[in-house]
C-alpha cells in the first residue's frame, strides 16, 4: 500500500507522569484527568508510520478535557495530512481505547480538531454515530486492524 | 412536575440492550439487544421474570424488534442483514421464516396497522415492503431507495397504509402504494433536522408525527390534506406535511427514540444523557402552532444511553425503557 504521507513531521514523547504519593494512597479519591487520559491513548499507533499518535502530534494533552464530575470526556484528534484516509479508523481506535480503558458512566466524544481535514464534519458525525460505532466493531477484520493500532 | 415511578427492573441480556416492543393485547414484552438474543418477560405476581430466550437465529446484534398487530408474530431486525419472523404455532416461539435482501444492517422493522405488510430498513439506505402471502411467507412488494444515507426507523401510520422512514440524512419521508399501478412512491420529504433522525413516531389520529434527532431537538409535524382549511398549498395533490414546533434546549445529547401515547398524548423521550423525559400538549396550545411543556424529567433514569422509550397499549401510563446499562426499566407515569 501507498503511504498518504510520506514524511510526516515527528514529535518529541513527553516525560513519563510522575506519580505523586497521594496517587499511591488507596484512600485518596483521585479523579480523571487530562493527563492520565492522554496516557490511555497517546501510545495508539498511527495505521500507516511505526510511530505513536503522540509522537505524530495526532493526539495532544491540550486538545482534551475531562469534566469527571459530569462524566464527560471529549478528545480532539488532528489527523498528519487534510485529505487522511485514515482519519476515521484513527478516531475509532481512539473510542474504542477509551471504551475498553474508562468506567462505563463516561460519555466520550471523540472529533477532529475543527479546521484540519477536508471531510471533518462527515467523520465526525460517523464517529458520534454509536449505532455504525457498534456494527463497525462486529466486523471481525476492522476489529484486527484496530486491535493492531491500539496494541502497546 | 408529574413523576415517574420505577416499578420493575428487568436484568438479563449481557450487554446493552437496543429494542424493545409491548405486546399488543397480553401483559407480556419482549426486548433484544448486542448479546444475539430475544428476551420474552411477562407479570407473574408483582415480577416481571424472563420466560423464554430465543437465541441462534442471529449471528449478530439484534437491533430492533416488533409484535405483529395480532400480537401471533414477532419480527426481529440484525445487523447480520437478516430480518427473523417468530410465531409459535408449535406451542413455543420458532423462527419459521427469514427475510434476506438488504446488504447490511437492519436498523428497524415495522409491521402496518392491518398486520399484512412489514416494512425493515438498513444501513444499505433502502427500505423494504414485505407483503405476508401466506403462512411464513413474505413477498417483496417495494424497494424504496429515496433516502441519501443509513436508515434508522420505519414506522406505519397507525389508521392507513402509509409508511414513514427516518434516516442519517436528516430526513423524514412518507410512502404509500398508487392504486393504479401498485408501486409505492415517496410521497413527501420532511426536511428541517440538521443532523441524524433517530425515530419517528405518530400520534393517535395519525395526523401529526413526532421525530427525535441527533440535532437534541424534537419535532411535531402535521399533515395537511389537498383542500385543507388553513389553505396550505399541496401540489402534487397529496398530503403535505410541515413542522409546526420545535422542542429545543431540553435534551443534552442525542434523542435515540421517541414514543407518543395515543390513550394520553403524552411524549416520551430516550436520550444519550441517561434521561427519560414525558412532554404534554400545553392547554393553550393551537393546531398550527401547538406548544409542548415538559411534564417529567427522570435523571439518571438509567446509569448509560438510553435507547428506547415506549408507552404501554394495554395500561395507560406505563413506560417502557432500555439503555446501553443492560437493563430495561417499566416506568409509572404519575400525576
Amino acid at each position: 500500500m501507498e503511504l498518504e504521507n510520506l514524511n510526516p513531521n515527528v514529535y518529541k514523547k513527553s516525560a513519563e507522569r510522575t506519580v505523586t504519593t497521594s496517587e499511591e494512597d488507596d484512600s485518596i479519591v483521585d479523579p480523571f484527568d487530562e493527563r492520565e487520559v492522554f496516557d490511555l491513548i497517546r501510545a495508539i499507533n498511527d495505521p500507516e508510520h511505526p510511530l505513536s499518535l503522540e509522537e505524530l502530534h495526532v493526539v495532544q494533552q491540550n486538545l482534551i478535557t475531562v469534566d469527571n464530575e459530569h462524566n464527560e470526556v471529549k478528545v480532539n484528534f488532528t489527523p498528519t495530512i487534510p485529505h487522511c484516509s485514515m482519519a476515521t479508523l484513527i478516531g475509532l481506535s481512539i473510542r474504542v481505547k477509551l471504551l475498553r480503558s474508562l468506567p462505563p458512566r463516561f460519555k466520550v466524544t471523540v472529533e477532529i480538531t475543527p479546521g484540519t481535514h477536508s471531510s471533518e464534519h462527515a467523520v465526525n458525525k460517523q464517529l458520534a454515530d454509536k449505532e455504525r460505532v457498534a456494527a463497525a466493531l462486529e466486523n471481525s477484520h476492522l476489529i484486527e486492524v484496530i486491535n493492531q493500532c491500539i496494541a502497546v | 412536575m408529574s413523576r415517574l415511578e420505577l416499578q420493575h427492573t428487568l436484568t438479563g441480556h449481557k450487554g446493552r440492550v437496543w429494542g424493545a416492543d409491548w405486546h399488543p393485547t397480553n401483559n407480556a414484552l419482549a426486548t433484544c439487544g448486542e448479546d444475539k438474543t430475544i428476551r420474552l418477560w411477562s407479570q407473574e405476581g408483582n415480577r416481571w421474570i424472563t420466560k423464554t430466550i430465543l437465541s441462534d437465529s442471529h449471528t449478530r446484534t439484534i437491533r430492533d424488534i416488533a409484535w405483529s398487530p395480532c400480537g401471533q408474530f414477532l419480527a426481529s431486525a440484525s445487523f447480520d442483514a437478516t430480518t427473523a419472523i417468530w410465531d409459535r404455532k408449535s406451542g413455543q416461539f420458532e423462527c419459521n421464516a427469514t427475510l434476506e435482501g438488504h446488504e447490511n444492517e437492519v436498523k428497524s422493522v415495522c409491521w402496518s396497522k392491518s398486520g399484512s405488510l412489514l416494512s425493515t430498513c438498513s444501513r444499505d439506505k433502502s427500505v423494504w415492503i414485505w407483503e405476508v402471502a401466506g403462512e411464513d411467507e413474505f413477498e417483496c412488494a417495494a424497494v424504496l431507495n429515496a433516502h441519501t444515507q443509513d436508515v434508522k426507523k420505519v414506522t406505519w401510520h397507525p389508521h392507513v397504509d402509509i409508511l414513514a422512514s427516518a434516516s442519517y440524512d436528516n430526513t423524514i419521508k412518507m410512502y404509500k402504494e398508487d392504486p393504479a399501478d401498485n408501486d409505492w412512491t415517496c410521497i413527501s420529504t420532511l426536511t428541517g433536522h440538521t443532523s441524524t433522525v433517530w425515530s419517528i413516531a405518530f400520534d393517535g389520529t395519525g395526523n401529526r408525527l413526532a421525530s427525535c434527532s441527533d440535532d437534541r431537538t424534537v419535532k411535531i409535524w402535521q399533515c395537511y390534506m389537498p383542500g385543507n382549511e388553513e389553505g396550505i398549498a399541496t401540489p402534487d395533490g397529496d398530503m403535505v406535511w410541515k413542522c409546526v414546533c420545535t422542542i429545543a434546549g431540553h435534551h443534552t445529547r442525542s434523542i435515540y427514540d421517541i414514543s407518543w401515547c395515543p390513550q394520553t398524548g403524552l411524549i416520551a423521550t430516550a436520550c444519550g444523557d441517561d434521561i427519560v423525559r414525558v412532554f404534554k400538549e400545553s392547554e393553550n396550545s393551537t393546531k398550527l402552532a401547538p406548544e409542548f411543556e415538559i411534564v417529567a424529567s427522570q435523571h439518571g433514569a438509567h446509569s448509560q444511553d438510553v435507547n428506547t422509550v415506549k408507552w404501554c397499549p394495554t395500561t395507560t401510563g406505563l413506560l417502557l425503557s432500555t439503555s446501553d446499562d443492560g437493563d430495561a426499566k417499566i416506568w409509572k407515569y404519575e400525576i
